[in-house]
Parts: structure tokens; sequence; C-alpha cells
């Protein structure tokens, strides 16, 4: 309990110290940034609002105060766009929505590559060197280094524009029925699942295999039982510590390619704003993004050390 | 068994890897011969078909697509290769002196590495591209600065296993500066797994600027580059249907982006497999 706490302890450290580094980037932000962004015709009363809104008129430690008590409250700070005009939208009522549709996206990702991967990952560890074992293992090597946008245009390709069975842009809103939410989400879903599930797939594979090597199962297979009833009642009990620290630690993963994922399908997420943000230039928005990625990119690994902290009682209990 | 020797006994795909990468290399480093026009010229109208004069059409503003991607070639492995090349001298040398200076200066170096791991690569790098802009110079220092923290890790845990070695001991003890400590008595015996985590973190790295580049916040046009080539002809696949050379503009720089990173990967594969001295996994 007290390992589990420490390292529960850990990660709300980590994402304090992240949190500086992600505010702290703003003060490598080059000199001329104001024009840079606004444009050559940039009033001064604009730019010292622009320095007020990224708090550069404070010492650095009285803004990042400012700022994180802020984010705790819930308060991201003030987009940059329609800055000096009088419209300017505050970030929070920017990323709010986005955030339950990368949300779903990514709750249809997991629920989809959780069960293949595992399924796989354990039939390639029972006919391991086996025709079967050999081709997924080089096709999963294959998706491991494959970029995401390939993935995207190809399945595009086959499943949106020669066989027209889903749509190539995903184009969500709130208004939509649950259904046609999910067809919208078929092919992002998709790529996302090829990306993440290939790396789940030969973990998971390593891991019973670990398992099939130790003692018991031997005994198990010198008692006679069948290759199924030792699986399932002698490997895979002892082998789902490390599989859901696999799982957990793979969906991290996500993260990342929600990015890139989503500006290719014009999914409407947090990764969509982000990029659109960079590009604007948009600095609240950004670092709003990039902590709420990094948030869930610690937590999902925070996860996966709690599962293997939970599913071994030699860890649970310390002497 | 000797290097050229192993090679030989290599399975099929590794052979046809290394290949495919001497192939990419050839191309990257004599772009300027290979390519028929310069990659920002513009020699005639726009989206032509294939024909003998430009191989594989011209884009959207008349530019050849065949030069392009040889061009892409050059800009992209150029990039990558030297963000690679600065993030494993930065990493690793800290990493090493980490590990032989040991006490505060390696738990200082170390607690700045977890904190800039536990954010995620594409989302850190975005993130200092918004603040410093895109240009050439600083996607390399961005992404360098970025992958050394996972090179450091490396090294320093590697060097750990050295520095504790008797003529480690020894050279210090005859008063060797760390700079002898570090390139002649801890490096050399690193080399091994340095070398088949540069090929991995190439990859990383490769990819990363690749999906930079594809969301329009890499490598700037007119310059020719993989990334930026999908994305600017990404709407085109939606012709497929009707024009087969039209969905190819968007997939061949996509093709060539994953043929070289799937290339690399087997080749890594392959050397971790016989140096972890596994004949047979399972």
């Amino acid at each position: 309990m007290r390992l589990l706490i420490a390292r529960f302890g850990m990660g709300l450290l980590t994402l304090l110290a992240v949190s500086i580094v992600i505010f702290s980037g703003i003060k490598l932000l080059p000199g001329d940034f104001a024009e840079a962004t606004l444009g050559q015709n940039v009033t001064p009363q604009v730019a010292a609002e622009l320095r007020t809104a990224l708090g550069l008129d404070q010492p650095a430690i009285m803004a990042y105060w400012h700022w994180l008590t802020g984010v705790i409250r819930g308060d991201f700070g003030t987009s940059f766009a329609g800055l000096g005009s009088g419209d300017s939208r505050p970030v929070a009522a920017l990323i709010l929505p986005r955030l339950s549709n990368t949300a779903f996206l990514a709750t249809v990702t997991a629920v989809t590559a959780v069960p293949i991967a595992v399924v796989l990952g354990v039939l390639t560890a029972l006919y391991r060197n086996t025709v079967f074992d050999r081709t997924v293992n080089f096709m999963s090597l294959g998706a491991v280094s494959l970029p995401e946008f390939f993935i995207a245009y190809v399945l595009v390709l086959l499943f949106s524009v020669i066989w027209p069975l889903f749509p190539a842009i995903a184009n969500i809103s709130p208004s939509m029925p649950f259904s046609g939410r999910l067809t919208a989400s078929v092919l992002p879903s998709m790529t996302l699942t090829f990306v993440i599930m290939a790396q789940m797939l030969r973990m998971t594979r390593a891991a019973i295999i670990g398992v099939l090597s130790a003692p018991f199962i031997e005994m198990a297979t010198l008692k006679g039982q069948s290759k199924w009833r030792i699986i399932i009642v002698h490997a895979l009990p002892n082998a789902i510590a490390p599989i859901v620290t696999v799982v957990a630690f793979n969906l991290a993963y996500l993260v990342a390619g929600v990015v890139v994922v989503e500006s290719v399908f014009v999914y409407p997420g947090v990764g969509q704003l982000m990029v659109d943000s960079v590009m604007a230039r948009d600095i609240p928005v950004v670092q709003a993004c990039a902590l709420i990625f990094a948030a869930a990119y610690i937590g999902l690994n925070l996860l996966a050390d709690i599962a293997s902290i939970v599913s071994n009682p030699r860890l649970l209990y310390p002497r | 068994m000797r290097f050229s020797g192993k090679l030989r006994a290599a399975p099929i795909s590794v052979k046809v890897s290394l290949l495919v990468i001497a192939a990419y290399v050839v191309v990257a480093v004599f772009a300027q011969y290979l390519a028929p026009y310069a990659q920002d010229q513009i020699i005639g109208d726009g989206l032509a078909p294939w024909s003998s004069v430009n191989w594989l059409g011209t884009d959207d503003l008349g530019r050849d697509v065949y030069s392009r991607l040889i061009y892409g070639a050059q800009n992209t492995l150029g990039i990558a290769f030297s963000a690679t090349v600065i993030a494993f001298t930065l990493g690793g040398s800290l990493g090493i002196a980490a590990a032989i200076v040991g006490g505060w200066g390696d738990e200082i170096l170390s607690r700045i590495v977890d904190v800039m791991m536990a954010i995620p690569g594409l989302i850190f790098s975005l993130m200092l591209m918004s603040i410093l802009g895109s240009s050439v110079t600083n996607i390399i220092l961005i992404i360098s600065v970025i992958y050394s923290t996972r090179v450091f890790r490396l090294a320093r845990s590697v060097a750990m296993n050295i520095v504790v070695m008797e003529y480690v001991e020894f050279a210090k003890l005859r008063g060797e500066k760390i700079g002898w400590l570090m390139m002649r008595e801890v490096l050399p015996n690193i080399v091994a797994p340095l070398l088949a985590e540069f090929g991995l973190r190439f990859c990383f790295v490769f990819l990363n600027i690749a999906a930079l580049s594809f969301l329009g916040v890499g490598i700037q046009p007119p310059a020719a580059d993989w990334g930026s080539m999908v994305r600017e002809s990404a709407s085109m696949i939606s012709f497929a249907r009707d024009d087969f050379q039209a969905a190819a503009m968007p997939l061949m720089p996509a093709l060539a982006i994953a043929a070289l990173s799937i290339a690399v990967n087997f080749v890594v594969d392959w050397v971790l497999h016989l140096s972890s001295g596994l004949k047979n996994d399972g």
C-alpha cells in the first residue's frame, strides 16, 4: 500500500515538474514574437496585451504560480486568436468540447485494439515459430515502423475511395447520433488500432512465452494436460500482470498517434486543435494541449505501474 | 563468426533492407546529379500526367514530382541524420560523464531527463516549434535535444557497468582527466549497444520529423520534403477510382518514408538479436 501511495505521489510530482517545463518554454520566445505572430503592423498596445497574457510582465515565479493556480481551477488563460479586437475566447472553452471527442476516439480504439492484440499475442506464443507466428511477427514489426499517416491514407484508399464504406473525413459534431459518430470514427480508430496493436501484441507474446518456461507449466505438461487447459488455467492467470502492464504502457502511444490521425481525418479533437494552434503560434492553447497530453501520458504510465504492483503480491506487501 | 559471415547467414529480409538503406543513402548524397530538375523549379503546367519528360508528372504548382522525391531524400534524411548525430553526441557524452562522476551531478541530470521523457516526443517538439518558429535549424535543435534524453538514459546505464571495472579505477588513480576516461576507457566498451540504438533512434527521429512536416510545422516550402509532399497532395487520393496517377501522388512520398523506416527496423531487430546471443527466441 505504501508503495502505491509513493508511486502515485511520484506521478503527481512528475506532472508538476512537467508543468514547469511546459510553462517555462515561453522564456525561449524570440524578442520579436508579437510582430512575428500578429504581423508587421501590430500596435504597441496589442503587443503589451500579448505580454500580459503570457505573464511576461511579471517575475517568472509569480507568472508560473498565477498560471498553475488558474490551470487547477480549469482556467487556461485566453487564446491569442482575436486578441486586440476584444473578442478573444478563453482556452478552456476551446478545448472542452474537443476533449470529449478525443476521449471518444481513444476509447473506441482501446476497446477494439486491446482484445485483438491480446488474443493474437496468446495465439502467436502458443504456435510460436510456425508460419502463423512468423507472418504475424513480420507484419507487426512492419506496422510498428510505419508512419501513422501512411496507414491512414492506405485505409482511406481501400475503405473510402475504392470501396466507399466509411467517410474519409470524420467531422463529427455533438448533434450526430451515436451510431453516426461511430461510423465516422471507424477509419481514424482503425488507424490508431494498427499503430498501438503491433507493440502490444509483441509484448504480450513475450510475456506469455516467459510464463510458459516456468516450472509449473512443465509440471502441467508432464501431468498430460491439454495445450488449451495449460494456457487458460495455468499460463494466463500468471501472465495477466505483465499483459495489463503492457496494455496500459502501450495505450500511452495513443497520445502521439492521435495528433497525426486527427489531422488526417479532420477529426475535431484536441490533437487537431494543438496542430492548428502551433501553426497560428497561439501559445496559451498550445501549452494547455501539451499539458493535457502530457497528463494523459503520465497517467497511463502510472496506471501501468500500479497494475504491475497490484497484481504482484510480493510488491504489494513489502517486508 | 566474423561480420561478413554473419551477414551471409542473415535472413533475406535483412539483406533486402540493407540494400534499400544503401540505395536511400546514394540517392540522398547524389540528389543533385540524379534529379532532372531543381526541387523548386516550375517546369510547366500543374498536375501534368506521367510522361517521358516528367516521369511521375508535375505537382499542383508545375514542379517535377520525380525530382522532388529525390531531393526529398536529401532534405529529410539529411535533417534526420544530423539531428540524430547531435542527439548522440550530446546525450552520449552527458550520459557517460554522469556515470563516471556520479553523486549530485548524476542525480540532477537524471531527474531532468526523467521529466523531459514524461512528455511525449511529438507533443514536446510541436510545443517548442510553436514557441521558436519553424526553420531547419530549429527543427534540428529541438529534435536533437528531445531525443538526447533517450540516448542519455541508455549511455548512462551501459556506462554504469563499465565504470566499476578495475581498469577504469586504475586510470582514475593514474590521474587521468574525465575526457580521457570518457573517450578511452568507457566509450570503446559501449560502442556496440550505442550503435544499435543509433539505428533505432534514427528511425524515431526520422518519423518524428516526417510527422512534423506532414502536420505543416516541419520543413517549410519550397524545399522538397516527403512529409509535406504527402500533406500537399493528400486530397488527390479521392480520385483513385478514375485516376491511379493522382492517387499515387500522396502515396509515393509516404511509401518512401515507410520503406526506409521498415528497412532500418528490420536491420536493428537483427543486430539486437545477434548481440543478445539468442539463436531462436521462444
